[in-house]
């Protein structure tokens, strides 16, 4: 069983929410991103997202698309990002995922990448250009190693919004609202009609990401879904802090923990 | 399975879920109004009464002469409403916005003819326009930044990456991710996801159209080569689609080779670059080992993008039409020399094509036709063309 589907079982069993975070792979260096990622686990996240870093992430806000640059501009590429999994790998048996651009595994070879995946413990990926409708160009070699390939529904999915749902697997990612990536002061969104239609047809697990800013809004979100998902947020810590970022984004994260269980 | 809006591998519709309903319902907006009798008329007119339509097909006698081979023709798009072939385009999809029922309109553009167009068209139906331009390109022409300006519309300067047409395509697409449900993406050439490449390729359809029945009615017969530059790829697609069925037609595209292929600073697509998946398409980008998109360059701020039109990657791959990379300084050469030949100043991007025609024109038979499409007018290009002369203009 992928250690997604393991980890949502028993937070179902225990009545407990999922807690996804995300760091930028790279930012500024992998040896803090290893150190981040396990700071994260222990301070209460049930999955980590590692961003692989893309030249043009037109889905991302200013805070992700600096986090981006600033890696890249340290020389990290895929393999490296590989690297850093084996060694967060080694240390914890907790579900990571990678979220990254459609060039970045067409460009490294469709197979490769995901053989890779499973060769270095990545769980799943999350590739926020391919929408549903184009998912053949990951899903067979996805399933052949494994590796969920977690599908997308946002508010203006519409009427595709079940169908999406319908063919998920390890869980689904809800996107709270129109826009890119980044912290949101409210939302607009008619979230009891959106999570209403999702969970009439979605098989697995949902979560919610885009916007998330604190305990509180994280324990809102919660009560639609099976997860939360806090990217922004996180990284706009790493961004004011750097290398000596891991301290303050496991108190962060441990809010957020404290939040969800109360 | 059978997948929409390809192109032999190339084309797809790899956006953002976020968009991907907006991408469906333009796809529905564009297949009930491609043949719609109205729509199709009130276009027509548009093209003629507001853009100047047809555009001349001029024999360019001199050139002609002087160069000693084929007969050449210019196909004079330059001399539409806005002095690009960009209006074609802008005109069809803000037709379409109109008819959606959307109000805000939103447009990247390089040089500047794409974002003109666009604000012309949106002062013209009375809709809200926002231009996205790379802050590189807002300072190489400042002239149009300001021009858009006084036809209403917001200019965004984009600083991020290379701050030229990609990024300025970045940034669109984020407002588009963020405003999708009041808002139109007038995307400026024949790529994005489907279905612009296909849409656009439409709207500029005309142009080869136009070329052949000119040039039935002045030699009775087809051209032997067509000649275009490509960025993105909008007016040679526009100039060859009519011909690809007719083998004879030699296709002949001018990608920008900027300081030469062989070194880091050009934007040939074809000549250098590898498939990948990038603004909403699979087709050829120039891209590193990891994908990463690359910085690209040429004088020309229209032919400055990283990628081609997926149509194009599939004329290329399937070896229907040819890619020829000219430099700067062949396209600077060719600024002049049709400028002093003809006294026609043809846009710095056209001037790629006119530099291919300088090369092959002498090889070809006195009976045989060329045709170069002069996409758009050199005005906005002197300031530029005489600093990489190094004469003292003010801008």
């Amino acid at each position: 069983m992928n250690r997604i589907d393991k980890c949502f079982e028993q937070l179902k069993a225990e009545g407990r929410k999922a807690l996804i975070t995300f760091i930028t792979a790279g930012d500024p260096d992998m040896d803090t991103t290893e150190k981040t990622a396990l700071k994260m686990y222990d301070s209460g996240a049930d999955m980590i997202e590692l961003g692989v870093p893309f030249s043009d992430p037109v889905a991302e806000g200013v805070t992700i698309q600096k986090a981006s640059l600033r890696s890249l501009s340290g020389g990290t590429n895929l393999t490296k990002i590989f690297a850093c999994v084996q060694k967060i790998r080694a240390k914890t048996d907790k579900p990571l995922l990678l979220m990254m651009y459609i060039n970045t595994i067409f460009r490294y070879g469709t197979d490769k990448f995901f053989a890779q995946c499973r060769e270095y413990g990545i769980d799943g990926v999350i590739v926020p250009d391919t929408p549903y409708e184009e998912r053949d160009e990951i899903a067979d070699y996805a399933e052949k190693y494994g590796i969920v390939s977690v599908n997308l529904v946002a508010p203006t999915s519409h009427d595709r919004i079940k169908e999406i749902a319908a063919n998920s697997k390890g869980f689904l990612y809800c996107v709270s609202s129109t826009g890119v990536t980044g912290v949101r002061q409210s939302y607009t969104t008619n979230f009891e009609e959106f999570f209403g239609l999702i969970k009439e047809s979605c098989p697995c697990p949902y979560a919610v990401g885009f916007g998330i800013s604190g305990p509180q809004q994280a324990k809102k979100m919660s009560s639609y879904c099976d997860g939360v998902i806090v990217g922004s947020a996180i990284v706009r810590i790493m961004e004011e802090k750097g290398k000596d970022s891991v301290e303050s984004v496991g108190e962060f994260v441990r809010s957020l923990r404290t939040a969800l269980d109360g | 399975m059978e997948k929409i809006g390809r192109f032999g591998e190339y084309g797809g519709q790899y956006v953002p879920e976020t968009v991907m309903n907006a991408v469906h319902e333009l796809e529905e907006a564009y297949e009930k109004y491609r043949n719609d009798p109205q729509f199709r008329a009130e276009l027509a007119e548009l093209y003629r009464t507001y853009a100047g339509r047809p555009s001349m097909l001029y024999y360019a006698e001199k050139m002609t002469k002087d160069l000693g081979g084929c007969r050449i023709y210019l196909k004079r798009e330059d001399m539409n409403h806005t002095g690009a072939h960009k209006i074609n385009n802008v005109l069809g999809q803000i037709l379409l916005a109109k008819k959606m029922g959307k109000k805000r309109i939103i447009a990247e553009t390089g040089a500047g003819q794409h974002g003109v167009a666009t604000a012309t068209a949106c002062a013209l139906m009375g809709l809200e326009c926002c231009v996205y331009m790379g802050s590189t390109d807002v300072e190489r022409q400042s002239l149009n930044v300001y021009r858009m300006r006084l036809l209403g519309s917001e200019v965004v300067a984009v600083d991020s990456g290379t701050a030229t047409l990609k990024d300025a395509i970045n940034e669109a697409f984020r407002d588009w991710t963020t405003n999708v449900e009041t808002t139109f993406y007038c995307i400026g050439s024949v790529m994005g996801p489907h279905p612009y490449p296909m849409m656009v390729r439409d709207f500029q359809k005309i142009i080869g159209e136009e070329i052949r029945s000119q040039l039935q009615e002045r030699e009775g017969k087809l051209p032997d080569c067509v000649i275009a530059c490509v960025g993105g790829g909008s007016n040679a697609m526009g100039a060859f689609y009519d011909f690809i069925p007719h083998k004879s037609v030699r296709l002949i595209g001018a990608e920008a080779a900027g300081k030469g292929i062989d070194t880091e600073e050009h934007a040939a697509t074809l000549a250098k670059g590898e498939t990948g998946i990038f603004h909403g398409m699979k087709s050829v980008f120039l891209q590193d080992e990891f994908g990463q998109i690359a910085p690209v360059y040429s004088i020309s701020a229209g032919l400055d993008y990283p990628g081609i039109g997926p149509e194009h990657a599939h004329l290329w791959k399937s070896g229907r039409a040819e890619y020829v990379g000219i430099t700067d300084e062949e396209a600077v050469c060719a600024f002049e020399y049709l400028s002093r030949t003809e006294g026609i100043i043809p846009a710095i991007e056209s001037s790629h094509a006119v530099a291919v025609a300088l090369k092959i024109a002498p090889t070809m038979a006195k009976d045989q036709i060329m045709v170069i499409n002069i996409s758009g007018r050199g005005d906005k290009d002197v300031y530029s063309v005489a600093r990489y002369r190094g004469v003292e203009v003010e801008n």
